[in-house]
Protein backbone atom coordinates (compact mmCIF):
# COMPACT_ATOMS: atom_id res chain seq x y z
CA UNK A 1 0.00 0.00 0.00
CA UNK A 2 1.51 3.62 -0.94
CA UNK A 3 0.75 5.72 1.50
CA UNK A 4 0.04 9.59 0.25
CA UNK A 5 3.37 11.53 -0.01
CA UNK A 6 3.17 14.24 3.43
CA UNK A 7 2.69 17.80 2.40
CA UNK A 8 5.17 19.81 2.66
CA UNK A 9 4.25 20.60 6.47
CA UNK A 10 4.61 24.43 6.92
CA UNK A 11 5.36 26.35 10.33
CA UNK A 12 2.97 28.83 10.46
CA UNK A 13 3.38 31.92 12.13
CA UNK A 14 6.86 30.54 13.76
CA UNK A 15 10.27 31.23 12.73
CA UNK A 16 11.49 28.93 9.93
CA UNK A 17 15.12 27.65 10.71
CA UNK A 18 15.23 24.88 8.26
CA UNK A 19 13.27 23.89 5.33
CA UNK A 20 13.49 20.22 3.99
CA UNK A 21 12.36 20.10 0.12
CA UNK A 22 11.47 16.56 -1.71
CA UNK A 23 14.59 15.62 -0.15
CA UNK A 24 16.51 11.84 -0.17
CA UNK A 25 19.13 10.77 1.11
CA UNK A 26 21.64 7.54 -0.73
CA UNK A 27 24.09 5.85 0.35
CA UNK A 28 25.41 4.39 -2.77
CA UNK A 29 23.09 3.52 -4.89
CA UNK A 30 20.57 2.56 -1.63
CA UNK A 31 17.67 4.82 -1.72
CA UNK A 32 17.74 5.12 2.50
CA UNK A 33 14.94 8.00 3.03
CA UNK A 34 13.20 9.95 -0.15
CA UNK A 35 11.42 12.62 -0.54
CA UNK A 36 11.00 14.28 2.90
CA UNK A 37 9.46 17.74 3.26
CA UNK A 38 9.12 19.40 6.76
CA UNK A 39 9.98 23.00 8.02
CA UNK A 40 11.69 22.93 11.56
CA UNK A 41 10.43 25.89 13.69
CA UNK A 42 13.23 28.00 15.39
CA UNK A 43 13.39 27.76 19.85
CA UNK A 44 11.12 24.85 19.57
CA UNK A 45 11.66 20.57 20.27
CA UNK A 46 10.98 18.96 17.37
CA UNK A 47 11.02 15.22 17.79
CA UNK A 48 11.68 12.17 15.10
CA UNK A 49 9.88 9.29 15.87
CA UNK A 50 9.62 5.88 14.13
CA UNK A 51 10.63 2.02 13.58
CA UNK A 52 14.65 1.64 13.45
CA UNK A 53 16.18 2.08 10.13
CA UNK A 54 13.65 4.33 8.87
CA UNK A 55 16.08 6.92 8.41
CA UNK A 56 15.65 9.38 11.05
CA UNK A 57 19.00 9.99 11.88
CA UNK A 58 20.04 10.02 8.11
CA UNK A 59 18.01 12.91 7.96
CA UNK A 60 19.08 14.25 11.03
CA UNK A 61 22.44 14.13 10.04
CA UNK A 62 21.89 16.03 7.03
CA UNK A 63 21.12 19.46 8.39
CA UNK A 64 24.62 19.30 9.88
CA UNK A 65 26.02 17.21 7.14
CA UNK A 66 28.04 14.79 9.06
CA UNK A 67 27.13 11.91 6.40
CA UNK A 68 29.14 14.12 4.19
CA UNK A 69 32.17 11.51 6.08
CA UNK A 70 30.69 8.63 4.22
CA UNK A 71 32.34 9.10 0.91
CA UNK A 72 29.69 7.33 -1.09
CA UNK A 73 26.67 8.98 0.49
CA UNK A 74 25.11 11.76 -1.28
CA UNK A 75 21.42 13.74 -1.09
CA UNK A 76 18.80 14.76 -3.54
CA UNK A 77 16.63 17.67 -2.89
CA UNK A 78 17.57 21.03 -1.01
CA UNK A 79 17.55 21.95 2.87
CA UNK A 80 17.90 25.67 3.24
CA UNK A 81 19.14 27.00 6.75
CA UNK A 82 17.37 30.22 7.39
CA UNK A 83 16.73 30.13 3.09
CA UNK A 84 20.89 29.74 2.70
CA UNK A 85 20.91 26.25 0.90
CA UNK A 86 23.06 23.79 3.03
CA UNK A 87 24.68 21.97 0.42
CA UNK A 88 25.79 24.58 -1.95
CA UNK A 89 29.67 25.36 -2.59
CA UNK A 90 29.30 28.28 -0.71
CA UNK A 91 28.74 26.67 2.44
CA UNK A 92 31.72 25.20 4.85
CA UNK A 93 30.33 22.35 6.33
CA UNK A 94 33.60 23.36 8.78
CA UNK A 95 31.49 26.55 9.69
CA UNK A 96 27.95 24.82 9.80
CA UNK A 97 28.84 22.43 12.02
CA UNK A 98 29.28 25.47 15.00
CA UNK A 99 26.39 26.67 14.28
CA UNK A 100 24.78 23.19 14.12
CA UNK A 101 25.75 21.05 17.32
CA UNK A 102 25.22 17.75 17.79
CA UNK A 103 24.62 14.99 20.71
CA UNK A 104 24.88 11.38 19.88
CA UNK A 105 23.30 7.84 21.20
CA UNK A 106 26.11 6.97 23.20
CA UNK A 107 27.85 9.76 25.11
CA UNK A 108 31.48 10.02 23.43
CA UNK A 109 33.33 12.66 25.99
CA UNK A 110 36.98 13.36 24.72
CA UNK A 111 40.05 11.73 26.11
CA UNK A 112 41.00 14.93 28.11
CA UNK A 113 40.02 16.86 31.53
CA UNK A 114 36.63 17.77 31.92
CA UNK A 115 37.78 21.63 31.36
CA UNK A 116 39.66 21.02 28.01
CA UNK A 117 36.26 18.83 26.67
CA UNK A 118 34.38 21.81 26.72
CA UNK A 119 37.00 24.57 25.90
CA UNK A 120 38.33 22.12 22.83
CA UNK A 121 35.69 23.16 19.88
CA UNK A 122 35.72 27.00 21.33
CA UNK A 123 40.01 26.64 20.75
CA UNK A 124 40.04 25.39 17.50
CA UNK A 125 36.84 27.65 16.67
CA UNK A 126 39.26 30.69 17.54
CA UNK A 127 36.88 31.58 20.57
CA UNK A 128 38.08 35.34 21.41
CA UNK A 129 36.62 35.30 25.22
CA UNK A 130 37.08 34.40 28.45
CA UNK A 131 37.32 30.65 28.54
CA UNK A 132 37.30 30.18 32.04
CA UNK A 133 34.05 32.27 32.12
CA UNK A 134 32.66 30.17 28.79
CA UNK A 135 33.46 26.91 30.35
CA UNK A 136 31.59 27.52 33.31
CA UNK A 137 28.48 29.11 31.59
CA UNK A 138 28.60 25.79 29.26
CA UNK A 139 28.49 23.29 32.04
CA UNK A 140 25.98 25.73 34.26
CA UNK A 141 23.39 25.58 31.37
CA UNK A 142 23.93 21.75 30.77
CA UNK A 143 23.10 21.38 34.55
CA UNK A 144 26.71 19.61 35.24
CA UNK A 145 28.68 22.72 37.08
CA UNK A 146 27.86 21.88 40.71
CA UNK A 147 28.98 18.21 39.81
CA UNK A 148 32.55 18.90 38.68
CA UNK A 149 33.06 22.00 39.64
CA UNK A 150 35.95 20.58 42.07
CA UNK A 151 37.33 18.52 39.26
CA UNK A 152 37.57 19.90 36.36
CA UNK A 153 41.17 19.01 35.69
CA UNK A 154 39.77 14.92 36.10
CA UNK A 155 39.17 13.35 32.68
CA UNK A 156 35.95 13.52 31.34
CA UNK A 157 36.21 9.26 31.35
CA UNK A 158 35.61 9.67 35.11
CA UNK A 159 32.09 10.68 35.02
CA UNK A 160 29.03 8.46 34.81
CA UNK A 161 26.92 8.12 31.87
CA UNK A 162 24.43 10.18 32.57
CA UNK A 163 26.80 13.55 33.55
CA UNK A 164 28.86 12.22 30.35
CA UNK A 165 25.96 12.80 28.12
CA UNK A 166 25.36 16.34 30.03
CA UNK A 167 29.29 17.16 29.46
CA UNK A 168 28.88 16.07 25.45
CA UNK A 169 25.87 18.86 25.64
CA UNK A 170 27.90 21.42 27.52
CA UNK A 171 30.79 20.82 24.46
CA UNK A 172 27.96 20.99 21.60
CA UNK A 173 26.52 24.60 23.94
CA UNK A 174 29.99 26.39 24.38
CA UNK A 175 30.89 26.73 20.56
CA UNK A 176 27.23 28.71 20.76
CA UNK A 177 25.61 26.76 18.35
CA UNK A 178 21.69 28.07 17.03
CA UNK A 179 20.47 24.85 16.76
CA UNK A 180 21.21 20.99 18.76
CA UNK A 181 20.62 18.16 17.14
CA UNK A 182 20.39 14.83 19.27
CA UNK A 183 20.60 11.38 18.31
CA UNK A 184 18.94 9.28 20.50
CA UNK A 185 20.55 10.76 23.35
CA UNK A 186 19.43 8.98 26.52
CA UNK A 187 19.07 5.90 25.19
CA UNK A 188 22.20 4.68 26.56
CA UNK A 189 21.23 5.97 30.23
CA UNK A 190 19.55 5.26 33.03
CA UNK A 191 15.84 7.00 33.79
CA UNK A 192 17.01 9.54 36.48
CA UNK A 193 19.71 10.65 34.15
CA UNK A 194 17.02 10.86 30.92
CA UNK A 195 15.17 12.91 33.24
CA UNK A 196 17.78 15.40 34.12
CA UNK A 197 18.35 15.90 30.18
CA UNK A 198 15.06 16.37 29.23
CA UNK A 199 14.37 18.79 32.22
CA UNK A 200 17.56 20.16 30.37
CA UNK A 201 16.19 20.32 27.39
CA UNK A 202 12.85 22.59 28.42
CA UNK A 203 15.82 25.03 29.57
CA UNK A 204 18.21 25.00 26.05
CA UNK A 205 14.56 25.82 24.36
CA UNK A 206 14.79 29.12 25.30
CA UNK A 207 18.12 29.70 23.34
CA UNK A 208 18.47 27.04 21.17
CA UNK A 209 16.24 25.15 18.29
CA UNK A 210 16.50 21.46 19.34
CA UNK A 211 15.86 18.26 17.01
CA UNK A 212 15.77 15.00 18.64
CA UNK A 213 15.68 11.58 17.52
CA UNK A 214 14.07 9.03 20.22
CA UNK A 215 12.58 6.12 19.79
CA UNK A 216 10.86 6.60 23.21
CA UNK A 217 7.35 7.39 22.77
CA UNK A 218 6.72 8.68 25.82
CA UNK A 219 10.04 11.16 25.29
CA UNK A 220 8.45 12.41 22.54
CA UNK A 221 5.51 13.53 24.03
CA UNK A 222 6.84 14.31 26.96
CA UNK A 223 9.56 17.29 26.02
CA UNK A 224 8.56 17.88 22.06
CA UNK A 225 6.62 20.73 20.77
CA UNK A 226 6.48 18.87 16.90
CA UNK A 227 7.04 15.19 16.32
CA UNK A 228 7.64 13.75 12.71
CA UNK A 229 6.53 10.36 12.10
CA UNK A 230 8.96 8.25 9.51
CA UNK A 231 8.15 4.40 8.40
CA UNK A 232 10.05 2.48 6.18
CA UNK A 233 8.43 0.12 3.80
CA UNK A 234 10.14 -2.30 1.13
CA UNK A 235 11.41 -1.45 -1.85
CA UNK A 236 11.23 -3.36 -5.34
CA UNK A 237 14.44 -4.36 -4.88
CA UNK A 238 14.27 -6.23 -1.97
CA UNK A 239 15.74 -3.16 0.60
CA UNK A 240 13.45 -0.92 2.59
CA UNK A 241 13.09 2.87 2.16
CA UNK A 242 12.14 5.42 4.79
CA UNK A 243 10.07 8.24 4.35
CA UNK A 244 7.89 10.74 6.61
CA UNK A 245 4.37 9.88 7.29
CA UNK A 246 3.23 12.49 9.10
CA UNK A 247 4.55 15.67 11.04
CA UNK A 248 2.77 17.98 13.32
CA UNK A 249 2.14 19.14 16.63
CA UNK A 250 3.02 16.55 19.09
CA UNK A 251 -0.68 16.93 20.63
CA UNK A 252 -2.07 16.12 17.16
CA UNK A 253 0.01 13.24 16.83
CA UNK A 254 -0.14 11.02 19.63
CA UNK A 255 -3.93 12.43 20.60
CA UNK A 256 -5.81 12.55 16.64
CA UNK A 257 -3.07 11.35 13.97
CA UNK A 258 -4.39 11.71 10.02
CA UNK A 259 -2.57 8.61 9.45
CA UNK A 260 -3.35 5.09 10.31
CA UNK A 261 -0.06 4.42 10.36
CA UNK A 262 1.02 7.00 12.98
CA UNK A 263 -1.73 5.28 15.08
CA UNK A 264 -0.98 2.62 15.23
CA UNK A 265 2.59 2.97 15.63
CA UNK A 266 1.94 5.95 18.60
CA UNK A 267 -0.59 3.37 20.17
CA UNK A 268 2.05 0.79 20.48
CA UNK A 269 0.51 -1.97 17.60
CA UNK A 270 3.67 -1.86 15.62
CA UNK A 271 6.79 -0.98 15.55
CA UNK B 1 21.15 -40.63 35.06
CA UNK B 2 19.78 -37.33 36.94
CA UNK B 3 21.98 -36.24 39.26
CA UNK B 4 20.41 -32.94 39.33
CA UNK B 5 19.98 -31.61 42.93
CA UNK B 6 16.93 -29.58 41.59
CA UNK B 7 13.45 -31.27 42.10
CA UNK B 8 12.00 -33.00 39.16
CA UNK B 9 9.02 -31.02 37.97
CA UNK B 10 5.81 -31.56 38.74
CA UNK B 11 4.27 -35.06 37.90
CA UNK B 12 2.35 -35.01 34.57
CA UNK B 13 5.27 -32.85 33.29
CA UNK B 14 8.31 -35.81 33.99
CA UNK B 15 8.59 -36.48 30.37
CA UNK B 16 10.62 -33.24 29.90
CA UNK B 17 13.76 -34.27 31.87
CA UNK B 18 14.04 -37.02 29.71
CA UNK B 19 14.82 -34.75 26.72
CA UNK B 20 17.73 -32.99 28.74
CA UNK B 21 20.69 -35.77 29.05
CA UNK B 22 24.18 -33.66 28.74
CA UNK B 23 26.90 -35.96 27.62
CA UNK B 24 29.25 -34.88 29.71
CA UNK B 25 30.43 -38.00 31.65
CA UNK B 26 33.62 -37.30 30.72
CA UNK B 27 34.22 -33.72 30.48
CA UNK B 28 35.33 -33.27 34.47
CA UNK B 29 38.30 -35.42 33.88
CA UNK B 30 39.12 -33.99 30.65
CA UNK B 31 38.86 -30.92 32.01
CA UNK B 32 41.42 -31.54 34.45
CA UNK B 33 43.91 -33.18 32.22
CA UNK B 34 43.61 -30.08 29.71
CA UNK B 35 44.78 -27.88 32.94
CA UNK B 36 47.44 -29.91 33.66
CA UNK B 37 48.78 -29.89 30.07
CA UNK B 38 48.75 -26.23 29.59
CA UNK B 39 50.01 -25.50 32.97
CA UNK B 40 53.06 -27.61 32.29
CA UNK B 41 53.75 -26.06 29.30
CA UNK B 42 52.87 -23.15 30.97
CA UNK B 43 56.07 -23.94 33.39
CA UNK B 44 57.91 -24.41 30.59
CA UNK B 45 58.28 -21.27 29.60
CA UNK B 46 58.73 -19.66 33.26
CA UNK B 47 61.27 -22.47 33.88
CA UNK B 48 63.38 -21.03 30.82
CA UNK B 49 63.16 -17.48 32.03
CA UNK B 50 64.21 -17.98 35.14
CA UNK B 51 66.99 -20.11 34.15
CA UNK B 52 68.28 -17.57 31.98
CA UNK B 53 68.02 -14.80 33.96
CA UNK B 54 70.05 -17.04 37.35
CA UNK B 55 72.59 -18.15 34.88
CA UNK B 56 73.06 -14.30 33.43
CA UNK B 57 73.40 -13.04 37.64
CA UNK B 58 75.30 -16.22 38.40
CA UNK B 59 78.27 -15.51 35.52
CA UNK B 60 77.72 -11.18 36.07
CA UNK B 61 78.36 -11.65 39.64
CA UNK B 62 81.58 -13.36 38.97
CA UNK B 63 82.64 -11.20 36.12
CA UNK B 64 82.42 -8.31 39.43
CA UNK B 65 84.38 -10.91 41.56
CA UNK B 66 87.14 -9.85 38.90
CA UNK B 67 86.27 -6.16 37.92
CA UNK B 68 85.01 -3.44 40.44
CA UNK B 69 82.02 -2.24 39.22
CA UNK B 70 83.21 1.40 39.68
CA UNK B 71 85.84 0.54 37.25
CA UNK B 72 83.12 -1.15 35.05
CA UNK B 73 80.74 1.93 34.88
CA UNK B 74 83.39 4.73 34.87
CA UNK B 75 86.47 3.57 32.64
CA UNK B 76 86.53 5.23 29.29
CA UNK B 77 88.41 2.13 26.99
CA UNK B 78 87.22 -1.15 26.48
CA UNK B 79 89.61 -3.64 25.98
CA UNK B 80 88.54 -6.52 26.84
CA UNK B 81 89.75 -8.78 24.74
CA UNK B 82 93.47 -7.65 25.00
CA UNK B 83 96.45 -8.62 27.35
CA UNK B 84 95.82 -5.66 29.60
CA UNK B 85 92.48 -5.78 29.41
CA UNK B 86 90.06 -2.63 30.51
CA UNK B 87 86.44 -2.58 31.00
CA UNK B 88 85.00 0.53 30.16
CA UNK B 89 81.41 -0.59 29.20
CA UNK B 90 80.52 3.13 28.41
CA UNK B 91 82.30 2.79 25.67
CA UNK B 92 79.87 0.11 24.35
CA UNK B 93 76.97 1.99 25.66
CA UNK B 94 78.21 4.81 23.69
CA UNK B 95 78.22 2.77 20.60
CA UNK B 96 74.78 1.33 20.93
CA UNK B 97 73.16 4.84 21.91
CA UNK B 98 74.81 6.42 18.53
CA UNK B 99 73.53 4.11 16.35
CA UNK B 100 70.13 3.71 18.01
CA UNK B 101 69.68 7.45 18.37
CA UNK B 102 70.27 7.44 14.45
CA UNK B 103 68.12 5.31 13.81
CA UNK B 104 65.38 6.21 15.92
CA UNK B 105 65.63 10.16 15.36
CA UNK B 106 64.75 8.51 11.44
CA UNK B 107 62.03 5.89 12.45
CA UNK B 108 60.14 7.79 14.69
CA UNK B 109 58.84 10.38 13.09
CA UNK B 110 58.44 8.64 9.66
CA UNK B 111 56.76 5.95 11.56
CA UNK B 112 54.45 8.26 13.20
CA UNK B 113 53.71 10.14 10.08
CA UNK B 114 53.46 6.67 8.11
CA UNK B 115 50.86 5.17 10.54
CA UNK B 116 48.61 8.29 10.70
CA UNK B 117 48.34 8.44 6.81
CA UNK B 118 47.83 4.98 6.86
CA UNK B 119 44.94 4.96 9.17
CA UNK B 120 43.63 8.59 8.97
CA UNK B 121 44.55 9.46 4.77
CA UNK B 122 44.34 6.44 2.83
CA UNK B 123 41.61 4.85 1.32
CA UNK B 124 40.41 1.80 2.66
CA UNK B 125 41.18 -0.01 0.03
CA UNK B 126 45.30 1.29 0.13
CA UNK B 127 45.18 0.69 3.45
CA UNK B 128 44.13 -3.00 2.66
CA UNK B 129 47.30 -2.91 1.12
CA UNK B 130 49.91 -1.01 2.50
CA UNK B 131 49.48 -2.62 5.61
CA UNK B 132 50.19 -6.47 5.39
CA UNK B 133 53.04 -4.89 3.36
CA UNK B 134 54.32 -2.99 6.14
CA UNK B 135 53.89 -5.88 8.25
CA UNK B 136 56.14 -8.09 5.85
CA UNK B 137 58.92 -5.51 5.74
CA UNK B 138 58.69 -5.85 9.69
CA UNK B 139 59.62 -9.76 8.76
CA UNK B 140 62.83 -9.12 7.09
CA UNK B 141 65.65 -11.12 8.70
CA UNK B 142 68.02 -8.09 10.14
CA UNK B 143 70.94 -9.89 8.26
CA UNK B 144 69.80 -8.80 4.93
CA UNK B 145 69.49 -5.29 6.21
CA UNK B 146 73.05 -5.69 7.72
CA UNK B 147 74.46 -6.39 3.94
CA UNK B 148 72.52 -3.94 2.60
CA UNK B 149 73.58 -1.19 5.17
CA UNK B 150 77.33 -2.09 4.27
CA UNK B 151 77.36 -3.18 0.69
CA UNK B 152 74.95 -0.86 -0.43
CA UNK B 153 74.35 2.64 1.66
CA UNK B 154 77.57 3.19 2.71
CA UNK B 155 79.44 3.09 -0.50
CA UNK B 156 76.66 5.77 -1.43
CA UNK B 157 77.10 8.27 1.76
CA UNK B 158 80.60 7.73 0.71
CA UNK B 159 80.27 9.94 -1.73
CA UNK B 160 78.15 12.65 0.32
CA UNK B 161 79.88 12.45 3.68
CA UNK B 162 83.47 13.42 3.44
CA UNK B 163 85.53 11.01 5.52
CA UNK B 164 83.14 8.32 6.55
CA UNK B 165 84.85 4.79 6.78
CA UNK B 166 83.66 1.58 5.61
CA UNK B 167 82.43 0.83 8.92
CA UNK B 168 80.38 3.82 10.89
CA UNK B 169 77.31 4.31 13.23
CA UNK B 170 75.64 6.23 10.76
CA UNK B 171 75.32 4.21 8.16
CA UNK B 172 74.37 1.23 10.73
CA UNK B 173 71.90 3.98 12.42
CA UNK B 174 69.97 4.59 9.01
CA UNK B 175 69.61 1.28 8.03
CA UNK B 176 68.74 0.37 11.45
CA UNK B 177 66.04 3.15 11.51
CA UNK B 178 64.61 1.44 8.28
CA UNK B 179 64.47 -1.64 10.42
CA UNK B 180 62.41 -0.98 12.63
CA UNK B 181 59.94 1.59 11.19
CA UNK B 182 57.85 -0.92 10.62
CA UNK B 183 57.67 -1.88 14.12
CA UNK B 184 56.32 1.38 14.86
CA UNK B 185 54.48 2.24 11.34
CA UNK B 186 52.34 -0.98 12.34
CA UNK B 187 51.74 -0.92 16.10
CA UNK B 188 50.99 3.04 16.29
CA UNK B 189 48.48 2.53 13.49
CA UNK B 190 46.67 0.03 15.06
CA UNK B 191 46.38 2.20 18.26
CA UNK B 192 45.24 5.48 15.83
CA UNK B 193 43.22 2.69 13.85
CA UNK B 194 41.27 1.46 17.22
CA UNK B 195 40.24 5.20 18.35
CA UNK B 196 36.47 5.05 18.36
CA UNK B 197 34.34 6.69 15.18
CA UNK B 198 32.21 8.14 17.40
CA UNK B 199 34.73 10.33 18.68
CA UNK B 200 36.08 11.63 15.62
CA UNK B 201 32.18 12.26 14.60
CA UNK B 202 31.82 14.48 18.31
CA UNK B 203 35.00 16.02 17.14
CA UNK B 204 33.54 16.94 13.51
CA UNK B 205 30.11 17.77 15.46
CA UNK B 206 32.16 20.43 16.92
CA UNK B 207 33.07 21.77 13.57
CA UNK B 208 36.55 21.35 13.79
CA UNK B 209 38.67 20.27 10.38
CA UNK B 210 40.04 16.87 9.92
CA UNK B 211 43.81 18.33 10.79
CA UNK B 212 41.86 19.21 14.34
CA UNK B 213 40.21 16.04 14.22
CA UNK B 214 43.77 14.25 14.26
CA UNK B 215 46.02 16.44 16.15
CA UNK B 216 43.37 17.21 19.00
CA UNK B 217 41.63 14.13 19.73
CA UNK B 218 42.46 11.17 17.34
CA UNK B 219 46.26 11.26 18.29
CA UNK B 220 45.86 12.10 22.49
CA UNK B 221 43.18 9.08 22.43
CA UNK B 222 45.80 6.85 21.05
CA UNK B 223 48.64 8.39 23.03
CA UNK B 224 49.52 5.11 25.19
CA UNK B 225 49.27 2.40 22.28
CA UNK B 226 51.74 5.28 20.11
CA UNK B 227 54.10 5.80 23.09
CA UNK B 228 54.06 1.61 23.52
CA UNK B 229 54.72 1.60 19.96
CA UNK B 230 57.93 3.55 20.50
CA UNK B 231 59.26 2.03 23.77
CA UNK B 232 59.59 -0.98 21.60
CA UNK B 233 60.99 0.75 18.81
CA UNK B 234 64.06 1.62 21.39
CA UNK B 235 64.15 -1.57 22.70
CA UNK B 236 64.53 -3.57 18.98
CA UNK B 237 66.96 -0.60 18.22
CA UNK B 238 69.03 -1.31 21.19
CA UNK B 239 69.15 -4.85 20.88
CA UNK B 240 69.52 -4.75 17.46
CA UNK B 241 72.53 -7.10 16.57
CA UNK B 242 73.31 -7.79 13.05
CA UNK B 243 72.88 -4.33 10.90
CA UNK B 244 74.94 -3.04 13.57
CA UNK B 245 77.45 -5.77 13.55
CA UNK B 246 77.85 -5.90 9.99
CA UNK B 247 78.01 -1.99 9.45
CA UNK B 248 79.44 -0.13 12.02
CA UNK B 249 82.53 -2.70 12.96
CA UNK B 250 83.75 -3.75 15.92
CA UNK B 251 85.92 -1.33 17.09
CA UNK B 252 84.96 0.19 20.48
CA UNK B 253 85.68 3.61 20.39
CA UNK B 254 84.07 6.37 22.76
CA UNK B 255 82.74 8.85 20.29
CA UNK B 256 79.76 10.91 19.32
CA UNK B 257 81.61 10.73 15.75
CA UNK B 258 78.76 8.73 12.95
CA UNK B 259 81.40 8.68 10.73
CA UNK B 260 83.79 6.14 12.08
CA UNK B 261 83.20 2.67 13.51
CA UNK B 262 81.84 1.75 16.44
CA UNK B 263 80.93 -1.42 18.77
CA UNK B 264 77.97 -1.76 20.64
CA UNK B 265 76.99 -4.17 23.11
CA UNK B 266 75.38 -6.41 20.88
CA UNK B 267 78.33 -6.77 18.38
CA UNK B 268 80.67 -7.27 21.26
CA UNK B 269 78.62 -10.67 22.34
CA UNK B 270 78.90 -11.46 18.34
CA UNK B 271 82.47 -11.23 18.93
CA UNK B 272 83.11 -13.08 21.96
CA UNK B 273 80.99 -16.03 20.71
CA UNK B 274 82.58 -15.74 17.24
CA UNK B 275 86.06 -17.27 18.94
CA UNK B 276 86.26 -19.46 21.36
CA UNK B 277 85.96 -17.90 24.71
CA UNK B 278 87.30 -20.55 27.60
CA UNK B 279 84.47 -21.53 30.43
CA UNK B 280 85.16 -19.65 33.34
CA UNK B 281 87.75 -17.16 31.49
CA UNK B 282 87.37 -13.10 32.13
CA UNK B 283 86.43 -12.67 28.26
CA UNK B 284 83.33 -15.46 29.21
CA UNK B 285 82.51 -13.33 32.03
CA UNK B 286 82.36 -10.22 30.56
CA UNK B 287 80.01 -11.51 28.16
CA UNK B 288 77.74 -12.01 31.00
CA UNK B 289 78.35 -9.01 32.07
CA UNK B 290 77.66 -7.20 29.01
CA UNK B 291 74.68 -8.90 28.26
CA UNK B 292 73.22 -8.45 31.56
CA UNK B 293 73.40 -4.75 31.22
CA UNK B 294 71.32 -4.96 28.25
CA UNK B 295 68.76 -7.19 29.95
CA UNK B 296 68.43 -4.37 32.07
CA UNK B 297 68.07 -1.79 30.39
CA UNK B 298 64.94 -3.85 27.59
CA UNK B 299 63.78 -4.46 31.18
CA UNK B 300 63.81 -1.30 32.23
CA UNK B 301 62.43 0.39 28.85
CA UNK B 302 59.45 -2.65 28.98
CA UNK B 303 58.29 -1.74 32.61
CA UNK B 304 58.60 1.91 31.22
CA UNK B 305 56.13 0.79 28.94
CA UNK B 306 53.72 -1.18 31.00
CA UNK B 307 53.56 1.72 33.30
CA UNK B 308 52.90 4.26 30.62
CA UNK B 309 50.19 2.24 29.32
CA UNK B 310 48.66 1.60 32.63
CA UNK B 311 48.41 5.15 33.60
CA UNK B 312 47.35 6.49 30.19
CA UNK B 313 45.10 4.11 28.63
CA UNK B 314 41.34 5.34 27.79
CA UNK B 315 38.45 3.12 28.41
CA UNK B 316 36.07 3.38 26.17
CA UNK B 317 33.11 0.95 26.27
N1 LIG C 1 26.86 4.56 6.97
C1 LIG C 1 25.89 3.90 6.33
N2 LIG C 1 26.18 3.20 5.20
C2 LIG C 1 25.23 2.52 4.54
N3 LIG C 1 23.94 2.47 4.91
C3 LIG C 1 23.57 3.15 6.01
C4 LIG C 1 24.54 3.90 6.77
N4 LIG C 1 23.90 4.48 7.83
C5 LIG C 1 22.59 4.10 7.71
N5 LIG C 1 22.41 3.31 6.63
C6 LIG C 1 21.12 2.72 6.20
O1 LIG C 1 20.17 3.73 6.08
C7 LIG C 1 18.92 3.33 6.62
C8 LIG C 1 18.46 4.33 7.65
O2 LIG C 1 19.33 4.28 8.76
P1 LIG C 1 19.25 5.28 9.97
O3 LIG C 1 19.16 6.66 9.44
O4 LIG C 1 20.38 5.00 10.88
O5 LIG C 1 17.87 4.86 10.64
P2 LIG C 1 17.30 5.17 12.10
O6 LIG C 1 18.15 6.21 12.74
O7 LIG C 1 15.90 5.62 11.86
O8 LIG C 1 17.32 3.88 12.84
C9 LIG C 1 19.11 1.94 7.18
O9 LIG C 1 18.56 1.02 6.28
C10 LIG C 1 20.61 1.76 7.26
O10 LIG C 1 20.96 0.45 6.96
MG1 LIG D 1 19.39 6.08 14.44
Amino acid sequence: MQSEQASPTAVAGLERVFKVENTSYYYGSNMAVRGVNLEIPGNKITAFIGPSGCGKSTVLRCFNRLNDLIPSAHIKGRITYHGVDLYSKAVDPTELRRRIGMVFQKPNPFPKSIYDNVAFGARINGYQGDMDELVEKSLRSSALWDEVKDKLKESGLSLSGGQQQRLCIARAIAVEPEVILMDEPCSALDPISTLKIEDLMQQLKENYTIIIVTHNMQQASRVSDRTAFYNAEPTESGGKVGYLVEYDETQVIFSNPKETYTRDYVSGRFG
Amino acid sequence: MTDSVFPSPAAGDSTRSDRWKPNRSLSKLSQRSVVILFGAFAMVSVATTIGIISTLLFETIEFFLEVSPLHFFTATRWTALFANPSFGVIVLLCGTFLTSFIGLLLAIPLGLLAAVCLSEYAPRNLRAVLKPALELLAGIPTVVFGYFALLMVTPFLQNIVPGLSVFNSLSAGIVLGFAILPTIASLSEDAIFAVPQSLRQGCYALGATKRETVTGVVLPAALSGIVSSIILGVARAVGETMIVTLAAGQSPTLTLDPRVSVQTMTSFIVQVTKGDAPYGSIEFKTLFAVGMTLFVITLLLNILSFWFVRKFQEKYE
